[in-house]
């Protein structure tokens, strides 16, 4: 069943990538904008051997990287605060309704205003970006500590600290981690627009100039770039999920009674 | 050693006042075992939370060792009824056997060894590296018993600790209450809707009335230290008193005015 599965999704990628080599030779579509996979593949093969190529990545790593550290702990302190001091979660709530929908992107001339085109332009989006996703997931997991458990752990004298550390993360953990996944997925996409748009040093700004230098193919080959760093991010924070939730229901197996 | 005086809970919220237990006086002495028998609802989860000092009382009450309690005491387990949601699913068994230990300042051998004796003392001492969900109902509440254990309570509350599990299971755990009882000298609280299970536990059943509750009867149960499933329950002794009990309760639903009778009391031979 799995084998079967690994090979239909290989046939599947191969067909597309044939369709993507066959539309345009076939004159289907320009081939100037829309150049066919081997012509892709080569220029992909031509940026690897670029050693600005792995500056750029280096540079759109950093920003995403760092975005979410702070992003992720800020989300984490503030959610757990806002829940554990009484009346804070009545009072936020309406303001962190208001923030979370503006769109990161919104923020692009504030963040050109303040910083310019420095990383901490791109660290504006990408905290911006994925901050709400972890608070809000930090906000749902605490709320979802089971009344029995808490009152467990007071029966036994944990005190305050002792809960929000044995009961109260433990259960915000998967929350948590669905936060962080979301979180990291929308950090790469803000550090790639924030390059894009306002010109920070990295692999968006690499794409701007290649568009704007006629290099179609590298253009292209660098789209495939940051789909790859897309799905090597949601794959890592998977692994690190089911590993650090191996207990949890959604993650381990039928358990014989 | 546990005093509750003129305890008296009401709940108050959104717009409804209830009084869960109106007026309980009671005393149970060091070393015994007293199971608390009552119609369902009628208050039992609130008064054993009052007296862990997880709830405070209304008006009243709850002195342990002369002290009164105000918040959760040391010399104090409970195990509750709900054994899968005590337990944390992200401890192993070992862990959460543990945890209640790292409050107290002990050594980290000492620990270890508390652990081992209280997991051998319910018979998993090779199921400390399990996850509780690894294990049968019965299992994991022999785990939330250990855990009881291993804090060397001086008293233990126990709140309907065997509603959930099966009828073979159940027979299999309150023998095990028994044995813990008279190996260890815990002064245990047993709440429990089961007639039969209260006599067939206790020293002493304290039978409370419907809500909003006071003692309906207290009774000695005068069986023999030594019980067993087979000929206890059978015992035309057991049979009176679960009769008797029976019948309190169903007065005691129906609101009959409640005749308090002194705990040295036994009820008469039928």
């Amino acid at each position: 069943m799995r084998g079967s599965g690994i090979a239909l999704g290989t046939a599947g990628l191969a067909a597309f990538l044939a369709l993507g080599e066959a539309v345009p030779r076939l004159g289907l579509v320009k081939e100037a904008y829309f150049p066919p996979t081997s012509r892709i593949a080569s220029a992909l093969v031509d940026e690897v051997r670029d050693g600005a190529f792995w500056t750029a990545l280096g540079d759109t790593l950093t920003g995403w990287a760092l975005g979410l550290a702070i992003a992720v702990s800020a989300g984490v302190v503030v959610g757990v605060l806002v829940s554990v001091v009484p009346y804070l979660r009545e009072a936020t709530a309406s303001t962190i309704e208001f923030l979370r929908p503006i769109p990161s992107v919104a923020l692009i001339p504030l963040a050109v205003l303040l910083y310019g085109t420095e990383l901490r332009s791109v660290l504006l989006l990408v905290v911006y970006a994925s901050f709400w996703q972890v608070l809000v997931q930090t906000l749902y997991g605490v709320q979802d500590v089971d009344p029995v458990a808490d009152e467990t752990a007071r029966s036994y004298g944990l005190g305050t600290w002792a809960r929000v550390r044995h009961v109260l993360w433990p259960t915000a953990l998967p929350y948590v981690m669905t936060g962080v996944r979301l979180a990291a997925s929308v950090a790469l996409i803000l550090a790639i627009t924030a390059e894009l748009v306002i010109g920070a040093p990295g692999l968006g700004k690499r794409i701007a100039v290649a568009q704007t230098s006629q290099a179609v193919p590298e253009m292209y080959a660098l789209i495939v770039v940051s789909g790859l760093l897309g799905l090597c991010i949601n794959v890592g924070a998977r692994t690190v999920e089911r590993r650090a939730l191996a207990w949890h229901q959604s993650v381990r197996g039928e358990v014989a009674v | 050693m546990l005093d509750v005086r003129g305890l008296k809970k009401v709940y108050e919220g959104s717009g409804r006042r209830v009084e869960a237990v109106r007026d309980l006086t009671f005393t149970v002495e060091a070393g015994e075992l007293v199971c608390l028998v009552g119609p369902s609802g009628c208050g039992k989860t609130t008064l054993l939370k009052c007296m862990g000092g997880l709830l405070a009382p209304t008006a009243g009450d709850v002195l342990l060792e002369g002290r009164r309690v105000t918040g959760p005491p040391p010399g104090m387990a409970f195990v509750f009824q709900e054994y899968g949601r005590s337990l944390f699913p992200w401890m192993r068994v070992g862990e959460n056997v543990e945890l209640p230990l790292k409050q107290k300042n002990l050594s980290r051998s000492r620990r270890r060894e508390l652990v081992a004796d209280a997991l051998r003392s319910v018979g998993l001492a090779d199921a400390a590296g399990a996850y509780p969900w690894q294990l049968s109902g019965g299992m994991q509440q022999r785990v939330a018993i250990a855990r009881a254990l291993a804090y060397e309570p001086r008293v233990l509350l126990m709140d309907e600790p065997f509603a959930a599990v099966d009828a073979q299971t159940r027979a299999d755990l309150e023998d095990l209450v028994r044995g813990l009882w008279r190996e260890r000298g815990i002064t245990i609280l047993f709440v429990t809707h089961d007639i039969d299970e209260a006599v067939y536990l206790g020293e002493r059943v304290v039978v409370l009335s419907a809500s909003p509750t006071v003692v309906q009867e207290q009774l000695k149960v005068d069986l023999p230290d030594e019980r067993d499933q087979l000929h206890t329950r059978v015992a035309p002794r057991f049979a009176e008193l679960r009769t008797h009990v029976y019948e309190q309760i169903q007065a005691a639903k129906r609101g009959t005015p409640v005749v308090t009778v002194t705990k040295s009391d036994t009820p008469p031979l039928h």
